[in-house]
């Protein structure tokens, strides 16, 4: 039993067989992470370079604790505070830090495609922490165990996707995800932050106002507005997006069931959520972060397992 | 194909092992059992079985581990990990790891490891049904063996359960 691929570059090139075998090992690591000695041996063997050309806090410390808790070394590299400033091209950054013996690639990058221009080009396994607007494969993974983990299965389940649909690569993996394992998806916000092309591209439904979408779904996934990305004006002021699509707690509190309430971070608070929303016991952002270091290990786990010597 | 234990001799070699055990551990409050996944569990569970039978006021602690990210051979061969549950302190008990097959040693190597992960023991034992002696890759015995026998690398002992495959039974093939 292993990955039918050698790299982690988006939901969109793995199958349901690996996701659900990443899922079920990342089940396996959550107990590790319970037990006194958080740590096992399992990667002793294996470097890993953490290389981040973009911000990040959650998925940098997320996935470094992870490699640690497999035993794994680690270095981590971050574009602000090195040569790429002198103008250092990225395949040549990285076949020199690979020339030291680095077997895998932790990658996140603003440019889309990143990974999987390196995957061209070097022998390392990468896993993607997030390349541009397009995919943020662990992100979807750990979606989806949390999910699980609360609702027992993802199939037949109903998941609204609420916000920046456009600029977020969030929802795009979080789609390929949930399509492949069977739930219902929905995707809500402004007509200005949806591309048009969603309904026929993922077949998913599109609504365009929050209520409905709220009352349709188990749980509702609500994503930051990126404000670094809005190269135009697509809505007219913070405080209009969130009288529109911003979750409130008496909106939750007058649908007729209980819905899980979910967010990627970092949150914008009193934007696309309200504080005392995301600080509710509806809400389960911070689960989330703890399931994001366990999924995290068993794509480590799964990749490295695979090369064969 | 030979048959090394039926059905019969094995719920005999079962319930002799419940004995050994209870035998040797003057203190059962002290003692706890872990069985070693996937396969150990299925002895393990009809350990424990006997056990509450023979001592029904005794309670005793039990718990199944799992082994595979401890395993020497991650690049290799990628194993599917199964449940961890010990959800009782070993510190300062005695633990006797349980395990239906034991043969090069390198499985009760990673067990042992593991196990130090969730405490220190007082002291550790080892249970096996069949102990596939002259084959050690590592000096690892057993304190409890439910049959020991001689066989060259190419065979393989086949352990069957009711649970699992229909029929207690344990052939060489």
């Amino acid at each position: 039993m292993r990955l039918s691929t050698k790299h982690l570059l988006g939901i969109r090139d793995i199958s349901p067989n690996d996701i659900q075998l990443i899922l079920d090992t990342a089940t396996q690591f959550k107990e590790v992470l319970q037990r006194p000695v958080k740590k096992v041996p399992s990667l002793r063997d294996v470097t890993i370079v953490n290389l981040f050309y973009e911000n990040s806090t959650r998925t940098r410390i997320s996935f470094e604790l992870a490699e640690k808790r497999l035993s794994a070394d680690t270095i981590n590299f971050s574009a602000s505070a090195s040569s790429v400033s002198k103008g250092e091209t990225l395949l040549d950054t990285v076949n020199n830090i690979l020339s030291m013996k680095v077997d895998m690639v932790v990658m996140r990058h603003s440019a889309s495609g990143a990974p999987h221009f390196l995957a061209k080009h070097i022998p390392a396994a990468i896993v993607n922490a997030g390349d541009g607007i397009n995919e943020h494969p662990t992100q979807a993974l750990l979606d989806a165990f949390s999910i699980r983990e609360n609702l027992g299965t993802l199939e037949g389940k109903k998941i609204a996707i609420i916000g920046d649909i456009m600029h977020s690569r969030v929802a795009l993996s979080n789609l390929y995800l949930l399509k492949k394992m069977g739930a219902e998806v929905m995707v809500a916000g402004p007509p200005t932050l949806i591309p048009t092309y969603m309904k026929e591209a993922f077949g998913v439904q599109v609504e365009y106002n929050l209520r409905k979408a709220l009352e349709w779904c188990d749980v509702a996934n609500v994503l930051r507005i990126q404000l670094e990305r809005q190269n135009q004006v697509l809505f007219s002021s913070l405080r209009e997006y969130n009288q529109a699509y911003g979750v409130k707690k008496e909106m939750l509190a007058s649908l007729k069931k209980e819905i899980l309430v979910m967010h990627p971070g970092p949150i914008n608070r009193g934007v696309e959520l309200d504080s005392d929303v995301a600080d509710s016991g509806q809400s389960i952002i911070l689960q989330q972060v703890e399931n994001g270091v366990a999924v995290r290990m068993a794509v480590l786990y799964l990749l490295a397992g695979r090369e064969t010597p | 194909m030979k048959t090394i234990l039926s059905g019969e001799q094995l719920s005999i070699t079962i319930q002799r092992l419940a004995h050994q055990i209870i035998e040797n551990s003057p203190e059962l409050a002290e003692t706890c059992i872990i069985g070693i996944q996937p396969r150990g569990i299925w002895l393990s569970s009809r350990i424990m079985q006997a056990i509450n039978i023979i001592k029904p006021n005794h309670p005793i602690r039990y718990g199944v581990l799992d082994i595979t990210f401890y395993r020497d051979d991650v690049r290799k061969e990628l194993h599917v990990a199964n449940q961890t549950d010990i959800h009782f302190s070993i510190e300062n008990k005695k633990v006797i790891l349980i395990d239906d097959v034991l043969y090069t040693g390198r499985t009760i190597r990673a067990a042992l490891d593991a196990l130090m992960d969730f405490g220190r023991p007082r002291k550790v034992e080892l249970c096996v049904l069949i102990d596939r002696r002259f084959s050690r890759e590592l000096p690892i015995q057993p304190d409890y063996v439910g049959k020991a026998i001689d066989s060259i690398i190419t065979q393989r002992v086949k352990v069957g359960w009711k649970e699992n495959s229909g029929k207690d039974e344990v052939i060489l093939l």
